[in-house]
């Protein structure tokens, strides 16, 4: 019995008459990793929140018991319960760069957590937080201390939002999706940090995900949420052996497996579409009092490469490493420094601006995030049909009508879609929409911007499927921009690895991700996180 | 029939308004978010009194020569069925209701000697013989019977329109939001009516310096209010939406001037500016005595000069800040991805950016209205404002303002203007939010 530290019993939080989170019950051990999975909206953030009274003021909670310890949470009062916040239970969110504050040295935003908690003199305090910053691996601790947010890095922050919830010595930290703004890499290493304090301090520690591939690696108990209800809850080597119900069955099968690539056939005999070659993109770095051009920040440094008709080609880096700027710059929504871009045997870079417009119709681009590619304000029908009325400005309106319902069935979306707004649907059919959008100018180049990286797996996996059928109708080749390389081996035909600016290895995708040659790409393959 | 300057914008305003009405209403995308607002409460009621508030406004756009009389004065249609209002004047200030004049004076008595006292009044309450003591029964009973008769004036014509719609009739009050409405217009009606019947027999709010009917000049002042607000914008919102939009879209050298223009035209203390038009208009309008021969033709022009010039320089507020939500609107995906389908750039923004700026232009307009209506009343207190001459609640806050320090206190004037101004300002922007919501397609989506 005292080995618990946390015990909830029949947690119910509800928005209205909606519950968000059903009469959960669960425990968390001293000093052991929990794992709470999930997809998004299935309520594991408002589980974190509602245990540290955070919730918004409009939801409704109603749990019999949840105890730290002895305590019973939510008999304490509000003015007591600070010395819990922080001092008992600590909290590390998903986005370092909103929560930390920007004018406030990151010395001083720890400093600020130490000083609630303690009594400390001043000089007990710097002491205190130099050792934090040291525990957290920040180097050069002691010059790191005056700097503000904006001077670290994004792994760095995080570390520094680490060290805030560490300032208090809790016996609890919940990390709330902590690496999904990271890239592999970072997350590799924040993972590891985690893992680390973790055993010399001998805190529990609470991990809410979304990625069970990392979860794997890091949990020793799992439990898996879905709308509002824990489903499944075992330890994790017996759940990712015999996962017991078919949600958490499901979850696991909708992984995208790296091993996927592995026979796949490539002839490498079709047509070339697209030729890139030399292709460079440079923002001009300005200094001074007449702005002159001192410098440039070479975002895409000389690339070459080729795309054949009706393939995949998967271009693979980390955030900042160019692959967004190349996939924007190849149809011209950011200008190019220099190079040739051969499509469709017309070199683009030498056209004209109007029938640029119009060749540029050929190549489309899906992107990111499905919440912000849609005009709000626009209906659905309406936002497929602008491609048609650009390319086909003779149609009439019931022409137009027609072909936006044979696309919206081509992306196995209802007909009555059409006269709905975006926000009436989830992120996996806008991205779907957008995905009808591009194919409504028939174009034979599609760029996919992360399609992807916004969705949670079971959808991520259907929009692949999507994609994969539509490639085979009608013969489209992609360009799928990615940082995810499990996603690469399901939908590549071939792979090029991109790092600062520069493409450092190309090839057939089972080369690449089996025998990759190249340091950098045998570095990002060992950080992505796998089933063991 | 005589047409003013004001009169032919307003009516070119009207016309257009209808036109955009009915060209919005038959669009089918605009169906739900025009059936939102025809099921809010506060959306209709409030559109209601903005009717109102215009219908008067309307009927004193209408002006003419008068046909009797010394002076043939150009009068409007207001001031025809207002006659007496408009002419039994008193000699200075008279409380509402009152019917004794509110400074004393040396009173001839009928046995030949003199009083130093409150004399009657030549209009207001005239018709008692010894108001102390019939005066408050009579305005009560004079009250009842024009409520009355305002009232089986709203049951005639809704009896009328009930006969007249057979079988439809059932539509006419289904659906709280419709009974509401109906129940306001006939409060408004009978209220009204009510007033007029007061007015016939009392200075409902009393008398000015000059002895002119309180109720007379909040009423007329409407017209000053409305051309103020509306006209005003009319001459704003283009510039401001085009400028603002063009110099986030296009960055640039775009940007640069158009910067420039407002960051210069800022800097112009905006006082001084509209004190150098209003006086070159008015110097214009003395070298050229023959084309402006009347008193109301002058005000008239000076009324248009003020909004002309409120308009050029209170568009930079407006600009600035669609400025910047374009400049954050262009970096979104949908433009990009608009611009990949190859869509013009003048249709990206036509249809991407002009409908996600609309929120802001309508908030603004809206603040902007009840702050030119403000703005209208400093203006006259230094006298670049409106016209003397003409009626606005501006002037009637500027006059009022002489008399706050005199004890006992002349309130009415203030009070009326206030009523009269909070009335509308709060009409028009409980109206604008609920335009803005519906058309808002995540808030209508959300029953509230």
């Amino acid at each position: 019995m005292e080995n618990k530290l946390l015990q909830v019993k029949g947690l119910t939080v509800s928005f209205k008459i909606e519950k968000v989170v059903d009469n959960i019950s669960f425990d968390i051990n001293k000093g052991e990793t929990f794992a709470l999975v999930g997809e998004s909206g299935s309520g594991k953030s408002i589980t974190a929140l509602s245990v540290l009274r955070l919730l918004p003021t409009n939801a409704k909670v109603s749990a019999s018991e949840i105890k730290l310890n002895s305590d019973d949470l939510f008999s304490i009062a509000e003015n007591d319960f600070c010395k819990i916040r922080g001092k008992r239970i600590g909290l590390i969110f998903q986005d370092p760069m909103s929560s930390l504050n920007p004018v406030m040295t990151i010395g001083e935003q720890i400093a600020e957590v130490i000083q609630v908690h303690f009594s400390y003199s001043k000089t007990e305090i710097d002491q205190a937080v130099f050792e934090l910053l040291q525990q957290v691996e920040i180097p050069q601790a002691e010059r790191r201390i005056n700097e503000y947010p904006h001077q670290l890095s994004g792994g760095q922050r995080q570390r520094v939002m680490i060290a805030i919830a560490l300032a208090a010595k809790p016996d609890l930290l919940i990390a709330d999706e902590p690496t999904t703004a990271l890239d592999v890499t970072i997350q590799a290493q924040i993972l590891q940090l985690l893992k680390t304090i973790q055993q010399k301090t001998g805190m529990a520690l609470w991990l809410i995900s979304h990625d069970l591939a990392l979860v794997s690696n890091m949990a020793d108990r799992i439990a898996v949420m879905q709308k509002g209800k824990i489903v499944e809850s075992n330890n994790t080597d017996q759940f990712f052996k015999q996962p017991q119900h078919p949600y958490s069955v499901k979850l696991l099968a909708a992984l995208p497996s790296m091993d996927s690539c592995i026979n796949k056939v490539v002839d490498n005999k079709g047509d070339i579409l697209l030729q890139v070659e030399g292709f460079k993109v440079y923002y001009p770095i300005r200094k001074g009092f007449f702005k002159r051009v001192v410098d440039h920040v070479r975002a895409v440094d000389g690339v070459d490469f080729q795309l054949q008709q009706g393939k995949t080609l998967a271009l693979v880096g980390e955030s900042g490493c160019g692959k967004t700027t190349l996939g924007k710059a190849l149809i011209n929504l950011i200008p190019h420094t220099a190079g040739t871009v051969l499509f469709d045997h017309v070199d683009l870079t030498t056209l004209d601006r109007e029938s640029l417009r119009n060749k540029r119709a050929e190549i489309q681009i899906i992107f990111q995030d499905p919440f912000s590619s849609m005009n709000p304000r626009m209906l659905i029908g309406e936002i497929i049909e602008e491609g048609i009325k650009a390319l086909h400005p003779h149609f009439g309106s019931a022409d137009r009508q027609q072909r936006v319902a044979k696309l919206l069935d081509q992306v196995e979306l209802p007909q009555s879609s059409a006269m709905r707004y975006p926000h009436e649907f989830s992120g996996g059919q806008r991205q779907r929409i957008c995905i009808a959008r591009a194919l409504a100018v028939e174009p034979k180049l599609i760029i996919c911007d992360e399609p992807t990286s916004a969705l949670d797996v079971s959808v991520q996996s259907q929009i692949i499927d999507l994609l994969k059928k539509l490639q085979k109708d009608k013969g489209i080749s992609y360009l799928f921009i990615t940082h995810d390389l499990a996603v690469v081996a399901e939908i590549a035909d071939q792979v090029a690895v991109m790092n600062l600016g520069k493409i450092v290895e190309q090839g057939d995708v089972e080369q690449i991700l089996k025998k990759p040659k190249h340091a950098y790409t045998r570095k990002l393959l060992g950080a992505v996180p796998m089933i063991a | 029939m005589v047409i003013l300057c004001t009169d032919a914008l307003i009516y070119i305003l009207v016309l257009v308004s209808i036109v955009a009405g009915v060209s919005i209403a038959r669009k089918p995308n605009f169906k739900r978010p025009l059936k939102k607002i025809s099921a809010s409460k506060t959306g209709m009621i409030s559109l209601l009194f903005l009717l109102f508030f215009i219908f008067i406004g309307l009927l004193d756009s209408i002006h003419f020569k008068e046909t009797e009389g010394r002076t043939r004065e150009i009068i409007s249609l207001l001031d025809y069925w207002a006659k007496p209002l408009r002419t039994q004047n008193e000699k200075t200030y008279s409380g509402p209701f009152s019917a004794y004049l509110y400074s004393k004076e040396m009173i001839a008595k009928v046995d030949g000697g003199t009083q130093w006292s409150y004399p009657r009044l030549k209009f207001g309450g005239s018709h008692l013989k010894t108001p102390e003591t019939e005066a408050l029964s009579d305005v009560l009973t004079k009250a009842a019977t024009g409520f009355g008769k305002g009232a089986g004036l709203f049951m005639l014509f809704f009896v009328l329109l009930w006969s007249y719609l057979h079988d439809r009739h059932k539509y006419l009050l289904k659906g709280d939001t419709a009974k509401a409405v109906w129940a306001v217009v006939f409060l408004l009606l009978s209220t009204s009516y009510m007033l007029l019947y007061l007015s016939g027999y009392y200075h409902v709010l009393g008398t000015d310096k000059v002895g002119e009917d309180v109720f007379y000049q909040a009423i007329k002042s409407i017209r000053t209010g409305l051309v103020i607000g509306s006209l005003t914008t009319l001459i704003m919102l283009p510039l401001a939406i085009v400028f603002g939009i063009m110099a986030g879209f296009f960055r640039g050298w775009v940007d640069d001037v158009i910067q420039y223009i407002y960051t210069t035209l800022n800097s112009i203390p905006s006082v001084l500016l509209i004190a150098a038009s209003i006086l070159m208009v008015q110097v214009y309008m003395s070298n050229h005595a023959e084309d402006f021969n009347s008193l109301i033709v002058r005000s008239d022009m000076r009324l248009l000069f003020l909004c002309l010039i409120l308009g050029v320089t209170s568009w930079t507020g407006l600009c600035r800040m669609l400025r910047a939500e374009t400049l954050k609107l262009r970096e979104m995906e949908y433009v990009q991805a608009a611009q990949a389908l190859g869509v013009k750039q003048s249709t990206i923004l036509i249809r991407h950016i002009l409908p996600n700026v609309m929120h802001i232009v309508l908030i603004s307009v809206v603040l902007d209205f009840s702050s030119l209506v403000l703005a209208e009343a400093v203006l006259s207190y230094i006298n670049i404002g409106v016209d003397p001459t003409t009626y606005s609640w501006g002037n009637m806050i500027n006059g009022a303002r002489l008399e706050m320090a005199r004890d006992p206190v002349v309130w009415w004037s203030l009070l009326a203007s206030f009523v009269f101004m909070f009335s509308l300002v709060l009409a028009a922007n409980l109206f604008a939010d609920t335009v803005r919501n519906a058309f808002d397609p995540r808030r209508a989506e959300q029953g509230e």
